[in-house]
This record gives structure tokens, sequence and C-alpha cells, in this order.
């Protein structure tokens, strides 16, 4: 094995795959990305799109339902008062933190690949995050007086509880969206320039041109618009960490055997980038062959993302590992039992779904072939998607249905409202990110041109 | 110069053309000029002589304002608005005002990162005169422009230094 010196390390003498494959030179890579936006919506497009808006729909329908009926229609009971759509808010909300992980932490590190994928990663965040929010708005009860949750001055001279977890998930979901829509926008500024640059008709010239805010590439504009990209990646960095942790002390702040565990933000944080990157995989392997853009996001691009997804998988593994031997280890008994009742009790089928596929699944990833073949990532990924399903769906119900009083012990099964409700979920999230696919470059072109060896003004230097 | 002339424009072939033209002008005493890129261009701020952004200190502020509007708020209502007593904790129970405290300066510092950038860079600008050449239009895609402002001390020589520095296409924009 040979060792860089630190003087290779500066000049990044490392031999490094190529970030862009096929010659292209900038012209043909603005074609390329530009094309989706510019040609008419190719078919699998528009059967798509009707698929999706056939499931929001049903969102729709379910949810006026549920307004309509009361919260009766859906399969909660005592003692399991979180059923689905806490699982699905976590479940949501963890997929979102891999836009916002690609997009801020590797921009820190200087992962230059990041560039292909950003875009794509930060629009599914702010999907996701908005399916999210759906399932909590609406568990409340009322969903129309979800506003007594944010602090406003009303005629009842009532204010929000801040000590309550819940009500610091309000402020750290909403900040986590405000925040990520803003970093997507001010990332999309110069692309949304360059579309208006190339519009044929004037009517999209002017639509894109209002979004654009008049960019035109002035370097007096360049330097602080990186400022600005460099403190907003500085600001989502420990924000994105603080959200699922908050997230994780609706659980942990309770006395709930099972929940209430000091090891339950690092684990949720993990199982988050665990699920969002899978996620990722799943829609990347789609789009980049659907538009073909396979010399843009790249097969070590995809590597690069299953690389991650084995060292989060193996973080989540640990974390199960440690809770069975806190559970021993603390020799509390109910937080034995709670664990023991996982693994072996009325809910073992779910426990065991999701150890094989957040655990078992990805050690396929540690071997080359499989961590660069395509059926067995999205497979793989597709797995990891369902075994996260079902970590919050263990994580929530398990702990619920057998705590302190076998007398008021119960089980929990959703009903038909559950189910439609969270298939409906995915209408909502694949209608915005098919409408964004098509209206919106899907890749953040400026910073793949940005990280070219072209783009290097003085390439003497290296 | 006339008065509705907002200045010349050249383009030129490369990053490396346009960094080192950048310098040349510079080198010759322009000021009011700017270069224009797809993206990004390393050097570029010391090329043409601008000062570091001041951005930082504007997202100070609004971080410092989200950190005491939140501790603030949690407090008053916490302890004079809305007064519950939870578990017998003390009302104010400033531990548990951490999570919110912080979410609301990472909100407020993120408004004032992007509407500060906006500000500073006097965003949106739905009308410029350089929108309307025809040949900017590359500016987004593959093009590399500098202009010298008609407001330069030595705008008169503009078109010829221009083409000195390796400039082609040489353009004169309307106001």
């Amino acid at each position: 094995m040979t060792y860089l010196t630190d003087d290779q390390i500066v000049k990044e003498e490392v031999i490094r795959k190529p970030l862009v494959t096929g010659a292209y030179d900038f012209k043909q890579l603005t074609n390329v990305v530009s094309k989706p936006v510019e040609s008419k919506p190719p078919s699998w497009w528009l059967i798509g799109l009707v698929c999706s808006l056939s499931l929001l729909l049903l969102l729709k329908a379910m949810l006026v339902y549920l307004v309509w009926e009361g919260v009766g229609v859906w399969g909660l009971n005592n003692p399991v008062g979180w059923g689905f759509a806490i699982v699905n808010f976590v479940f949501w909300v963890g997929i979102g933190h891999a836009g916002t992980l690609i997009s801020a932490i590797l921009f820190l590190f200087r992962q230059k690949w990041r560039t292909a994928i950003n875009r794509f990663a930060e629009a599914m965040t702010i999907f996701a995050v908005m399916a999210a929010g759906i399932f909590p708005a609406f568990h409340i009860g009322r969903v129309w007086v979800a506003y007594w949750l944010f602090p406003i001055p009303n005629s009842m001279a009532m204010w929000p509880n801040f000590r309550s977890p819940l009500l610091w998930d309000v402020f750290a979901v909403s900040t986590y969206f405000t925040v990520s829509l803003l970093f997507w926008y001010v990332g999309l500024i110069p692309d949304i320039a360059m579309i208006r640059d190339r519009a044929k008709s004037k009517i999209k010239a002017k639509v894109y041109g209002i979004f654009a805010l008049g960019w035109r590439g002035a370097n007096r504009h360049w330097q602080h618009y990186e400022k600005a990209y460099l403190i907003l990646a500085a600001l989502a960095t420990p924000l994105v960490l603080s959200v699922h942790s908050i997230v994780s002390f609706d659980f942990a702040v309770s006395q709930l055997p099972g929940w209430h565990t000091t090891i339950f933000p690092p684990y949720f944080v993990a199982g988050a980038i665990f699920s969002g990157f899978s996620m990722v995989v799943t829609l990347m392997v789609l789009a980049r062959i659907l538009f073909k853009m396979e010399n843009i996001m790249t097969i070590h691009h995809l590597e690069c993302m299953n690389k991650i997804i084995l060292a989060t998988g193996m973080m989540v593994g640990y974390a199960y590992g440690m809770e069975f031997f806190m559970a021993w280890y603390s020799a509390y008994e109910y937080e034995a039992f709670a664990f023991i009742n996982r693994a072996f009790g009325p809910y073992s089928w779910a426990y065991w779904i999701m150890i094989s596929c957040n655990v078992i699944s990805p050690q396929l990833f540690w071997s080359k072939k499989c961590r660069t073949s395509i059926p067995i990532m999205f497979i793989v990924s597709i797995f990891v998607n369902i075994g996260m399903w079902f970590e919050r769906f263990v994580i929530t119900v398990t702990s619920l249905h057998r705590d302190f009083l076998p007398s008021s012990w119960g089980y929990y099964s959703p009903t038909w409202v559950d189910v439609c409700t969270f298939i409906g979920s995915f209408g909502l999230f694949f209608t915005m990110f098919l409408l964004f696919l098509k209206f919106l470059p899907m890749i953040a072109i400026f910073e793949v041109k940005a990280v070219l060896p072209e783009a290097n003004p003085h390439p003497e230097d290296h | 110069m006339s008065e509705n002339c907002f200045g010349i424009l050249a383009e030129f072939k490369s990053p490396h053309d346009l960094l080192s033209a950048a310098e040349k002008l510079r080198g010759k005493g322009y000021k009011n000029f700017d270069a224009y890129s797809p993206f990004p261009i390393h050097g570029m701020d010391e090329a043409t002589g601008i000062k570091p952004s001041i951005l930082g200190w504007i997202v100070l502020v609004g971080g410092a304002l989200g950190l005491s509007a939140g501790f603030g708020l949690q407090t008053w209502v916490s302890t004079s608005a809305y007064k519950i007593i939870v578990s017998g904790k003390p009302l104010f129970s400033y531990q548990a005002f951490v999570p919110v405290t912080f979410e609301l300066m990472v909100l407020f510092a993120a408004f004032f990162t992007v509407f500060g950038m906006f500000a500073l860079n006097k965003l949106p600008m739905h009308y410029h005169p350089l929108l309307k050449s025809k040949n900017f239009e590359s500016v987004t895609s593959h093009g590399y422009f500098i202009a010298i402002e008609s407001s330069d001390p030595q705008f008169n020589s503009a078109e010829n230094v221009l083409i000195e520095v390796g400039g082609s296409n040489i353009e004169k924009i309307e106001e």
C-alpha cells in the first residue's frame, strides 16, 4: 500500500474518478440538464403523474373522511394511542434527512460528488417533510385548530407549553422545512436563470425570469452568493442533526420502557440518514435511466451512496444491539421485558422484518460487485425503505401495547383508513416529485460545472 | 460619454482568459467593471479587487436576534403570560427552552442569510441593461463576460482595452 504525502493531499493529486463521464463541454452539459424542462414530457411521466394524482386524491378522501367521522376511523386504541400517524410521520421526516445531509454536510466536507445529486435529494427532503407534516396535523384530532400549536396571541389568552417535546417538534420540523426550502431555492436561482435565458417562449421566459430574480452571474453577486450558500450549509448541518434528535425526544422524554433511553437521538439520526439515502438511491436509479443522465449521475455516485447506506446501516444495527444490552445491563425488569417482547412477543414478525431489511440486506454492499450493480442496489434500497418503516412501527407500537400493567395490555392493528392514508401520502410525495422533474433543472448544473477541471482558471497548478 | 450608456461588454473564451483579463483591467486602474460567468470562478474576487462579503455579520445579528427572541418568548410565556405547573417543575425551566431557542436561532439566521444576500446583491432586479443583450444569454450556460461600466473614469478607452486584454464580440450596452 502506498501512502500519500502531505504535498500530494494539498494539491489533490489523488487519482479521483471523473465526476462526469463522457466528454461533455459546458454547453452540452447545459443541454443535457435542461432537456427534461424544455422538451415534451415523456409518456412514462404522464402515466406516473396520473397514478400519483390518483393516490393524492385517495389521501384527500381519507383525510376528509377522518375529519367527517372523527379519529375513531383509525385503529388507535387504549393503550396504543400512537399508531400509523406517528409511524408515518417519523418515516417521512427521516427520509428528508438525506437531502440536507447531501447538500449541507457533504458540502462542508468538500465532497465534490454531491453536486450531481444534491438538487434531487433536496427536492426529496422538501416533499418528504410535506408528507410528514400531514400526519401529526391530523393526529391532533381537531385539525382546524392546529394553529394553537404556534405561539400566536389569541382571544383565549392561551399559550403553548414550551416544556413539552411535542411542541419542540413543531418548531424543529417547521424550521427544518423553511430552511430546507430557502436552501433549495437559493441553489436553484442560477439554474432557473439558465432556463430563463434559453426559453423559447415569452411566457416561459417571464415565469422563470420572475423566480430567477434577475440573476446575471456577476462576480459581485457570486461572492455574496457563495458566502450565503456556505452559511446556509453551516446552519443546516446542526439543524438536521437537531431535527431527528427532537423527533426522538417525543419518545425518549417519556417514561415508557423501550422509549426512555439516551441512545435515541443518535440512533434516530443514523436511521434517518440510512432511510433517506436508500430513498435517494431508489429514485436516482430510476431517474438517471429515464432521463438518460447516466453520465452525470454515474455509477461512482451511486457507489458512494451505497457506502453511506452500509455505514449507517451498521450504526442502526449497533443501536439495535445496544438497546438489548442496556435492557439487560440496567437490570430494570420492565425494560428487559419490553425488548424480549419486541423480539418474541405478538409483534415479533415486525421486528424480524426490520432486522432482515435494515441489518442483513445492506451487508451485500461489502462487495464492490453488489455496490455497483443497479438491480441489487435498487432491491436493497427498497428493502431498507421497508425496514425503516417497520423500525418506527416496532418502536412506536411494541412499547405502547404492553407497558407496566398487564391488565391494560392490548393489540393494535391499523384500519383500512390508516393503510390508505399512508399509501395516499406517497401520492403527495410523487406528485410533487414528478412536477419538480418536469419544471425545474434536476441537477445543480452550475455546481457540477464549477467542480469540473475545465472550470479551474489555473490549470497549470495541477 | 453619453448619458444612456450602461457600459461596454466583451466576451472571453474560458475561465482562465476571464481571470487574466480581469487582473489586467485592475492593473490598468479600472474600478467599475465586473466579470460574469455561469459559475463562481476561484480567485476572481482578488482579480477584480472587491472587498470580502460582510454577509457573515448580518447573519450573526439574525442569529443573535433569533436566540434572544426564542428564549425571551419562552420565558415570558412560561413565567408570566400562561403559567402551567408541569410535574412540579419550576416555571422558569430554562433547560427545556434549549431546543426551541436553538431552532429559532437557526431560523432567523437562515432568513437573514438569504434576504441579506438578496439585499447585498440588490436582488430581485428584473430589469438590467445587460439582460437585453442577445449574446449575454449564454452567461448562465457557457459564456464568460466582462462589462466596464460607463461610470468608470477611464471609460473612454474601455473598448480598446477590452480588445487588448483578449475580449471579443465587443458590444455597447444601452441603459
